[in-house]
């Protein structure tokens, strides 16, 4: 039984929403479209492009995670015992390799989406984990608008975010504050042709209150739980001094519509 | 009674073959303290040496003798034996007194108790010796030192050897050289001239086998259940009514719990109906707790799990909450702001989701000692795991050499690789090709051949598993292997095993 606490300032009246706050994710540009980086106590969608993404989606959670829940607050990871035989086993020696603390997972396996959303909402207005991330497969029907606007609402109440990775699914309208389409992108190959550190292709589908249709190839360094530009693919001529840099031409993408003028800024910042 | 313990501590019942001894350390020598029986049978008697013992049977199991788990297992032995009387006794290393007067006729007197404990005992794979006497000093005896079963009692007491009365070497060991080798020949002499040689200590325990003098048992400590009922007039149906007097059950249970300076770790509530159905709800807690608010909030998950939802019908009788399980809770401090401990929200976060979900929804990852990677992590509940584990930190810059999620089992892929056993070219996957960009490899992994009967013969092993982590041309990275070599196997399999980021 705990003794009555002596002094309590707010009680009785609800605590009020946590200061915005962001984690920097090291990209200059990526910060700066973000207002800071990714937000805390938000939600942010992750559409996996394709099938084959499904390790890219969750492998930037995983690096995301280990930046924002911070060094001693867990990690709760949501997903579906349904899909457990396509999703695969989730291995605490990979999710090290990329930087987070596997001891502060914890794992939640329900049995159906209805549940997961109840366990995702209850977990984050605790606000007892750091990070809340939910692995979602397929159309999930349930995750309608007033769903996902509950889920928005609980995170902002305690500050903890919400990552919901979607994979094998068409991007809905959402009360998420920003949502990305992210796939695998080749590495910078290490010495002796191997595969070198995890690289993906974030393309920022929509903002609430922000830029958007921007596009980054971020390479995911583990060592400073960061992330940087990954520089262009295919052999660099190196610039020879005394000829400006401007001459360089940012590569245009396709997807950026009529925000082309802010996705050509993102790539000259390379 | 006199169970015989150190032979079915350790001894799993259907590996018999291999007699087992128990080593302890004596003077400079490892000794074996106790042995099972296909040991006893094959003649090894506790006392020996380890090297005689091996020198005789080289196929002797040993382990080292744990008195402590002895202990712990003999006190859960008695506290078994308290359903037969409430006056039970364990007398380490290796008894358990029971006194049976005013019980015995509950089970059908003595000789039919007897033989219900040796089942019961026979159950849990024990074998005992048990021995019925007037004094507990005289049950002890006999069961340690009588020869076989007893039917006349003072004269199997008088048969006894010396070494019966317990008392200490040196004396043994003078009372024998003095021709005195039973205890019917101490019983003869005068107490006296006993008393005077070998100190009243004799005396007194002589008298205490005989029953001439009687001391009673300090029977362990029997706490009284948990266990709180309301019971009514009229059966109520009513919801809040039901909530209200659960309520005021749990502040009863807190008051009772903070008087044991406990805390509940297993709560069960029964709703004992008026048709006479029964609903049993039962929640467990990660770490102890008394707070009726948490608990409620924990019932009413559980309630909110139900498949088919509780239904009341002509209402409930008596409303009956057990704590079965309960653990030591001191009181905690809270800070002055009055916000809880980030480890305690966390706490009755994995409480609740482990309530709705079931023990097993709620996981933690820990380290599992074998190098094949399906097998190098368990999944536990973390309700039982309250600290994190730490797991080794990675390379500094290595990229990530294992995948973030394995399939389990590998998914087969087609591989069409430049040299047979050289890294895969392009391989097809869910029906779709990939063309290999870069590659890295093979990580050679043997397989566990120790697990296996006869896997240290060569070929018997088990196949070895060469890892490549691949790049496709779109980026994908992937954890590829062959499974087998090509002289283990002549058309070794590829298969998928993991995804990278």
């Amino acid at each position: 039984m705990r003794v009555a606490p002596i002094l309590s300032p707010d009680s009785g009246s609800l605590p009020a929403a946590p200061v915005l706050r962001h984690w920097a994710s090291g990209v200059a540009s990526l910060d700066a479209a973000l207002g800071g980086g990714f937000a805390q106590g938000r939600v942010h969608e992750f559409y996996a492009a394709s099938e084959a993404d499904a390790g890219a989606v969750r492998g930037l959670a995983v690096g995301l995670g280990a930046g924002m829940a911070g060094p001693d607050r867990s990690v709760l990871w949501l997903r579906c015992s349904r899909t457990l035989g396509r999703a695969g086993v989730l291995q605490a020696s990979g999710w090290s390799d990329l930087g987070g603390r596997p001891g502060q997972l914890l794992l939640g396996i329900v049995p159906d989406t209805l549940t997961l959303l109840r366990s995702a909402a209850d977990a984050l207005r605790s606000a007892a984990p750091g990070l809340v991330v939910i692995e979602g497969w397929g159309r999930m029907a349930e995750l309608d608008l007033t769903a996902s606007r509950r889920l928005a609402l609980a995170a902002e109440r305690s500050g903890v975010a919400l990552l919901l990775l979607r994979i094998e699914a068409q991007p809905v309208p959402s009360a998420a504050q920003t949502r990305w389409q992210v796939a695998s992108a080749p590495s910078r190959a290490l010495p002796g042709q191997a595969p070198g550190a995890p690289t993906f292709d974030l393309v920022l589908l929509r903002q609430r209150a922000g830029p958007c249709g921007l596009d980054w190839r971020l390479e995911w360094h583990r060592d400073q739980c960061k992330f940087r530009e990954a520089p262009l693919p295919g052999a660099v001529v190196p610039v020879p001094a005394g000829r400006p840099l401007a001459d360089r031409t940012g590569r245009q993408r396709d997807g950026g519509g009529d925000d082309a003028v802010a996705g050509r800024s993102v790539r000259s910042a390379a | 009674m006199m169970p015989s313990l150190a032979g079915a501590c350790a001894a799993p019942p259907e590996a018999a073959p291999a007699p087992l001894a128990f080593v302890t350390r004596v003077g400079g020598a490892l000794r074996l303290a106790a042995v099972d029986q296909t040991a006893q049978r094959l003649g090894i008697v506790p006392g020996l040496t380890l090297a005689d013992a091996r020198a005789r049977h080289p196929d002797l199991a040993v382990t080292d003798m744990d008195p402590e788990a002895d202990r712990h297992w003999l006190g859960r032995l008695a506290r078994r034996c308290q359903g037969w009387s409430p006056l039970v006794t364990p007398v380490p290393p290796d008894a358990v007194v029971l006194d049976m007067a005013g019980s015995a006729h509950l089970f059908g007197g003595e000789a039919a108790l007897a033989a219900l404990v040796d089942d019961t005992m026979a159950e849990l794979g024990m074998t005992c010796r048990l021995a019925r006497a007037d004094t507990a000093e005289a049950a002890l005896a006999l069961a340690r030192h009588a020869p076989g079963p007893v039917t006349d009692e003072p004269a199997a007491l008088r048969a006894l050897p010396v070494i019966a009365l317990g008392l200490d070497p040196e004396a043994t060991l003078a009372l024998r050289r003095a021709g005195l080798r039973t205890v019917g020949d101490l019983a003869a002499r005068p107490a006296a001239s006993l008393a005077a040689r070998f100190g009243a200590g004799a005396v007194t325990a002589l008298r205490r086998l005989l029953g001439d003098e009687r001391r009673p048992i300090a029977p362990m400590a029997q706490p009284a259940p948990l266990r709180f009922e309301r019971r009514f007039a009229e059966p109520i149906a009513h919801e809040r009514a039901v909530a209200a007097c659960f309520r005021d059950l749990l502040v009863e249970a807190a008051g009772a719990l903070e008087q044991r300076g406990q805390g509940g770790r297993r709560f069960v509530l029964t709703l004992l109906r008026s048709d006479g159905a029964r609903h049993r709800l039962r929640i467990e807690t990660g770490a102890p707790t008394r707070d009726p608010a948490l608990v409620l909030r924990l019932f009413d998950e559980r309630i909110g799990a139900l498949a088919d939802p509780l239904d009341p019908g002509f209402g409930y009788d008596s409303i009956v909450l057990a704590v079965p399980l309960a653990e030591p809770l001191g009181a905690a401090q809270p800070g002055l702001d009055g916000r809880d401990s980030a480890a305690a929200v966390l706490a009755e976060l994995i409480d609740r989701l482990s309530t709705r979900l079931g023990p097993g929804g709620v996981l933690r990852l820990v380290p599992h000692d074998s190098h094949i990677p399906e097998r190098g992590q368990q999944a536990v509940p973390a309700s039982r795991t309250p600290a994190p584990v730490r797991w080794p930190p990675p390379q500094p810059g290595e990229p990530p050499l294992r995948p973030i999620v394995l399939f389990d089992p590998p998914q087969p892929v087609e591989v069409i690789a430049e040299v047979p056993d050289g890294p895969p070219h392009r391989f097809r996957w869910r029906r779709t090709l990939h063309e290999v960009r870069l590659y890295e490899g093979p990580e050679r992994i043997a397989a566990e051949w120790w697990r296996r009967r006869g896997g240290e013969l060569p070929g018997q092993g088990g196949l070895t598993r060469d890892y490549y982590r691949i790049e496709d041309a779109h980026g994908h990275r992937y954890w590829l292997f062959r499974h087998g070599l090509y002289d283990e196997k002549p058309a070794p399999r590829w298969y998928m095993h993991g995804l990278f980021a």
